[in-house]
């Protein structure tokens, strides 16, 4: 076990390497020079040259590259150019909205994908199960914003019951309260990923219910009901739960239209913004950030899965 | 009909949903192409007197700020919807194909296309297709190109997992040891063999291709804003909500029914496939 941990965080730690070299090759592929972006078209050539030479972008390539990685790895991220400010700074500014936003996302994905999956399941090949598995594609097959924006017209504008955009932290004024300005928002991310759940959830407990210990449970005698919830459920959350992992990681990086349509101060949105403004080392540095929370949470999926189900293989 | 036809239209006859989606999809390829016939108006006719008009017999989906026909517009729409799909399934299994089959039978190259695949995997779809849009410039090909890439793993994987299995079977076994070159026995063996788990992934792709070139146009940085293509009809009508709702409608359906219809007919497709193959083939597509 505890190689298959070390071999697997090695993995990882490779793949974050090679991704960091990606991103950092990407970043200066894009064109136009952030020193233009910063001073401005009407800077003279020595303006321009002492900035560039105080940020160390006359540099070769490869010795920025390590030159950044370096700062990295003492947890310096560089600085925005376009806010002079520390991205780490910028990245915690906008990560409450981000996860805030991703966790609210995940309780209606769990509360509405999970049991309506389990539901389908339970009555397969019913027109029950043919009408859920259909909403659920019909869901998939939707965009966010064009349903974000349908909500902000009827819940926001027409009805004003709920604010349309923006999000001022809970630790400010409202507290607790300002949660509903992610409440819409929250339900605009939650369909398509609710739908997949729902999906996955239905395909897996069919899967299982296949399986001989289940026929072994119903030949015993033993309840339907307890089948289903001991025999069948069980096993099959396994893969659901796997799942959430990579779905949260998504969330935060999916939320990028999301937190456009309601202009919440986001992660997603801040990279966007970066993006239009050749603001590198903000792009550098939150898809860095993006990119190890996804590994971390792909490592941790796999070792609890392992865990969990003594079944699978240690390879 | 041909009789290699037969059992394809039978299949569909069984599955009448799934038939309403293939339908769908073949009026969406004849509006594309007779667009210029079936339109009442050019889709770039200014009329400011009519601007924001609501759907009636003259415009039948109303009309924009700049008082343009959205019925015409939604029409010329499906012009870039087929494009943008077509060209990033091509791209796709232009790309992810060839990587795939020679990871199987080359497992060392193999080792380092896959991690390559692994590491692109690891960067947020969308993020990625806006960072390429950015490096690029934003042209409908850098669209494609840009989506094109996202997908390029995934069909990637899953020629890979297909090929493993081929690989094993008795008659590729056979077909090598009798001396078959490497190409024959891609060419006769494993590409007609993986033709239906391909075009299963190229529905999903077409589906997802759709959403995604739709968020960045509403993003502003997928096809030019002066193409009439559905995402940028909704990112320019999107201050008008109030006060023209359905100006927003139409495009936006047009979307979810084509992505919907490619969904129902990968869906149908993957449950006619071998079972072997349909657990490679989630619905994930992302």
């Amino acid at each position: 076990m505890l190689i298959y941990i070390l071999r697997r965080t090695g993995a990882a730690l490779a793949t974050l390497a090679a991704a960091s070299v990606v991103i950092f090759i990407f970043i200066h592929l894009i064109p136009g020079d952030p020193i233009y972006v910063m001073l401005g078209d009407e800077a003279t050539p020595e303006q321009v040259e002492a900035l560039r030479t105080r940020l160390g972008l006359d540099r070769s390539l490869p010795v920025q590259y390590f030159y950044w990685v370096g700062n990295v790895l003492q947890g310096d991220l560089g600085t925005s150019i376009f806010f002079q400010e520390p991205v780490t700074r910028i990245i915690l500014d906008g990560a409450e909205t981000s996860l805030l936003l991703a966790t609210v996302t995940m309780v209606w994905i769990v509360l509405l994908g999970v049991p309506v999956g389990v539901l389908a399941a339970t009555r397969h090949g019913t027109w029950i199960d043919q009408g859920l598995s259909g909403v659920a594609m019909l869901l998939a097959s939707i965009p966010t914003f064009w349903v974000g924006l349908y909500l902000i017209l009827i819940f926001a504008a027409t009805l004003g019951w709920l604010p349309s955009s923006g999000y001022p932290s809970v630790f400010e004024e409202g507290g607790i309260s300002n949660l509903r300005y992610l409440l819409l928002p929250s339900l605009t991310l939650a369909a398509p990923n609710a739908a997949l759940i729902l999906r996955l959830t239905r395909a897996s407990m069919l899967d299982v219910a296949k399986e001989d210990y289940v026929r072994t449970a119903r030949s015993k005698g033993i309840r339907p009901r307890r089948v289903v919830t001991r025999h069948i459920l069980r096993n099959a959350l396994l893969a659901v739960v796997s799942a959430f992992g990579f779905t949260f990681a998504a969330l935060i990086s999916e939320a990028v239209v999301t937190e456009t349509v309601f202009a919440l101060p986001g992660i997603g949105r801040m990279v966007v913004q970066s993006i239009l403004r050749r603001d590198y080392p903000v792009i550098q540095g939150v898809i860095l950030v993006i990119v190890c929370l996804y590994l971390v949470i792909n490592l941790l999926v796999d070792i609890s899965y392992r865990f969990l189900d003594p079944r699978v293989e240690l390879e | 009909m041909t009789r290699s036809l037969r059992p394809f239209f039978d299949f569909f006859a069984s599955r009448p949903v799934a038939l309403i989606g293939l339908v769908y999809l073949v009026v969406i390829i004849v509006a594309a192409l007779g667009a210029n016939a079936l339109v009442p108006y050019p889709p770039e006719q200014i009329e400011p007197v009519n601007r924001l008009s609501p759907p009636s017999w003259e415009h039948w989906f109303g009309t924009d700020h700049f008082g343009r026909d959205t019925f015409s517009r939604v029409i010329y729409g499906s012009r870039l919807a087929l494009l943008i799909g077509v060209g990033v399934v091509s791209f796709a299994l232009a790309t992810g194909v060839p990587i795939g089959i020679l990871s199987a039978l080359f497992p060392r190259l193999g080792r380092v296309l896959m991690r390559m695949v692994d590491v692109m995997m690891a960067f947020p779809s969308l993020l990625m297709a806006l960072g390429l849009i950015v490096i690029l410039g934003q042209s409908v090909v850098n669209a494609i190109l840009a989506i094109g890439m996202v997908y390029l793993t995934t069909t990637a994987r899953i020629t890979y997992g297909v090929s493993l299995r081929l690989r094993e079977e008795t008659y590729v076994e056979a077909a090598s040891s009798m001396g078959a070159s490497t190409l024959w026995v891609i060419r006769k063996h494993m590409l007609p063999n993986m033709i239906s788990p391909l075009l299963v992934q190229a529905s999903f792709v077409f589906a997802f291709a759709q959403l995604g070139a739709a968020s960045l146009d509403f993003l502003g940085l997928g096809a030019p804003p002066e193409i009439p293509s559905w995402g940028n009809m909704l990112a320019e009508s999107r201050i008008y909500i109030t006060r023209a709702p359905w100006l927003l409608f139409y495009p936006g359906l047009m979307i979810v029914l084509t992505a919907f219809s490619l969904n129902l007919v990968g869906d149908a497709l993957r449950d006619r496939m071998d079972p072997r193959f349909r657990e490679m083939l989630g619905n994930k597509g992302r």
